[in-house]
């Protein structure tokens, strides 16, 4: 029988003994050995048919399984509210494409040295401390609301323009942040290389700093667009009929909550990928840079 | 002889510590200089200075007669005129070994891509890394890397090289390759200043050595006169110490 290869902390991580013969790269979740597979199974399946068990058997089940589970109703309301969706898709695309430009334009006004730059410097940090300070929906309210109520020459009065730009503005402020922890992360030495070449602060800043601080902060830059993808349900508070609201009103109709469910399906459905997209492109990066690496 | 680099009273301090006491210093065009002496004697930070990567608190210094500390200099062309390559290599490793080459050829000298590309492909070729153009930074060793930093200083057609430390970051059996490439500089005739921790290197390649100590150049001379029979009692316990290390 092979030694126990892990020394697990509770509550952390496994530490894969290095000491181990042969090295285990077996999966994490279910630890590592022949026997301690089986054992990872065993317990699993126990735990889990225990566990539905005595959900299934507790006297309210049968009033959840009809409010939230109920199969005729999710048959129903789940392509009523897919095609909603549509426009949601429509919202947080164009939101993160504006956020993604308008974010670095934040880091970099942020990042710019000199006492001249200050006034930019301190325009971008109080943008920041507002917006991450002000409730989403507060500023969906203040914009979808306000705006096409004041009526002014020129500026479209519709609420999903608003509601767009509210999202664009508050998840600029979280965004710009992340790229400017980014910009910050890369050493130094990285721009006295740039300029030693002769290249002019905005050029090293373009083509050495910049592309490489993205590349880094692309995973946390994703937490904040599955929070922006979300979000884009607040607009069912401006009472434009997207996901949310067509799900409320089919719920308010049947009186049953398996709408809701259905949409969060929606949502976990779209956010498992694109955690799933983030990993392989990280993982691409680095093995296009350093796999193989030969000394 | 023209003069590459003339050095006057240059003073450099951090904060309250001063690392640059009064530096004077004259190159001549195609003359190899080396710099030795301890660690924090002020050998970086007077390459730093002379590419005006550091600004200096007082003093002047002129790059072929042109004075670079001057008032309304545009600074970025001084750099496109002095090469300098560092003790980590510091390549862009986002970019490949092409593209580190081309990128300031491009960007600050304003050559098109097929010129900047050629310039590179030959430069690649004469340093044996022709094979690497594709591969990025991380996928090379170190004296390669190296290699690719000299590569993409020369690229910009510097009038003078500064070479920091640049084997000092290398694994000992690496060392060779990239003191060959600089001997190999020195042999094309291009003006050097070259601080160093190889000695036997330094005695080898330079037409003349500068001891510093406390930022101040406190010596310097022929190789052969300041390693046989360096006048300052400074030099000659640092050298005593080197040798002690078996470094020569």
């Amino acid at each position: 029988m092979a030694p126990d290869r892990e020394l697990s902390f509770p509550g952390g991580p496994p530490v894969v003994d290095p000491g181990a013969p042969g090295g285990d790269r077996r999966s994490r979740i279910l630890g590592g050995g022949a026997r301690n597979t089986w054992i990872a199974v065993c317990s699993t399946v126990v735990f889990f048919t225990i566990a539905v068990f005595v959900i299934v058997s507790s006297p309210g089940w049968p009033a959840v399984r009809r409010s939230f589970f109920d199969v005729q109703e999710f048959t129903y309301a789940f392509p009523e509210i897919l095609a909603k969706f549509g426009r949601n898709v429509f919202i947080f695309s164009v939101s993160e494409a504006l956020v993604l430009v308008f974010a670095l334009v934040l880091a970099v006004m942020r990042s710019l040295p000199g006492p001249v730059f200050a006034p930019l410097r301190l325009l971008a940090a109080a943008y920041t401390d507002l917006f991450r300070g002000v409730p989403t929906i507060l500023v969906i309210a203040m914009l979808g609301y306000g705006m096409p109520a004041l009526g002014l020459q020129g500026l479209p009065d519709s609420d999903l323009f608003w509601a767009i730009i509210a999202l664009t503005l508050v998840y600029s402020a979280y965004v710009a942040e992340v790229y400017r922890a980014g910009i910050e992360s890369i050493h130094s030495s990285q721009v006295g290389a740039a300029r030693s070449l002769g290249l002019t602060r905005g050029q090293s800043l373009r083509h050495v700093v910049i592309p490489q601080a993205v590349r880094r902060v692309i995973p946390p830059l994703l937490n904040d667009f599955i929070g922006l993808q979300k979000d884009s349900a607040l607009i069912a508070f401006l009472g434009y009929t997207e996901a949310l609201l067509r799900a409320q009103i089919i719920q308010a109709q049947d009186f049953n909550f398996t709408p809701y469910v259905a949409l969060a399906v929606i949502y976990v459905a779209i956010t498992i990928p694109q955690a799933r997209f983030v990993d392989w492109l990280v993982a691409r990066e680095r093995t296009k840079r350093q796999a193989g690496a030969e000394l | 002889m023209t003069e590459a680099i003339r050095i006057e009273g240059l003073h450099k301090s951090f904060g309250g510590l001063e690392v640059l006491s009064g530096i004077d210093l004259l190159v001549d065009d195609h003359e190899v200089v080396c710099l030795i002496g301890a660690s924090g004697s002020g050998k970086s930070t007077l390459l730093r200075c002379i590419d005006l990567l550091e600004p200096v608190d007082a003093g002047r210094i002129w790059i072929e007669g042109d004075e670079v500390t001057a008032a309304g200099v545009d600074q970025n062309a001084v750099r496109r005129r002095i090469g300098i390559v560092f003790q980590a290599f510091n390549l862009f490793p986002h970019m490949t070994v092409m593209r580190n080459v081309t990128l300031a050829q491009e960007k600050a000298l304003g050559r098109s891509p097929a010129e900047a590309r050629e310039k590179a492909t030959e430069l690649l070729t004469r340093f044996g890394l022709l094979d690497k153009a594709d591969e990025f930074p991380d996928r090379l060793s170190g004296g390669q890397q190296q290699r690719v930093a000299i590569t993409r200083a020369l690229a910009m057609d510097p009038d003078v090289m500064l070479l920091d430390e640049v084997t000092s970051a290398l694994d000992p059996v690496l060392v060779a390759e990239v003191l060959d490439a600089i001997r190999e500089l020195a042999a094309a005739g291009m003006t050097m200043v070259i601080a160093t921790h190889e000695m036997g290197f330094a005695r080898d390649v330079a037409n003349r050595v500068a001891f510093l100590e406390d930022g101040r150049i406190l010596e310097q001379g022929a190789p052969e006169q300041m390693f046989t029979e360096p006048q300052e009692a400074a030099t000659r316990t640092f050298l005593d110490r080197i040798i002690a290390a078996g470094r020569m």
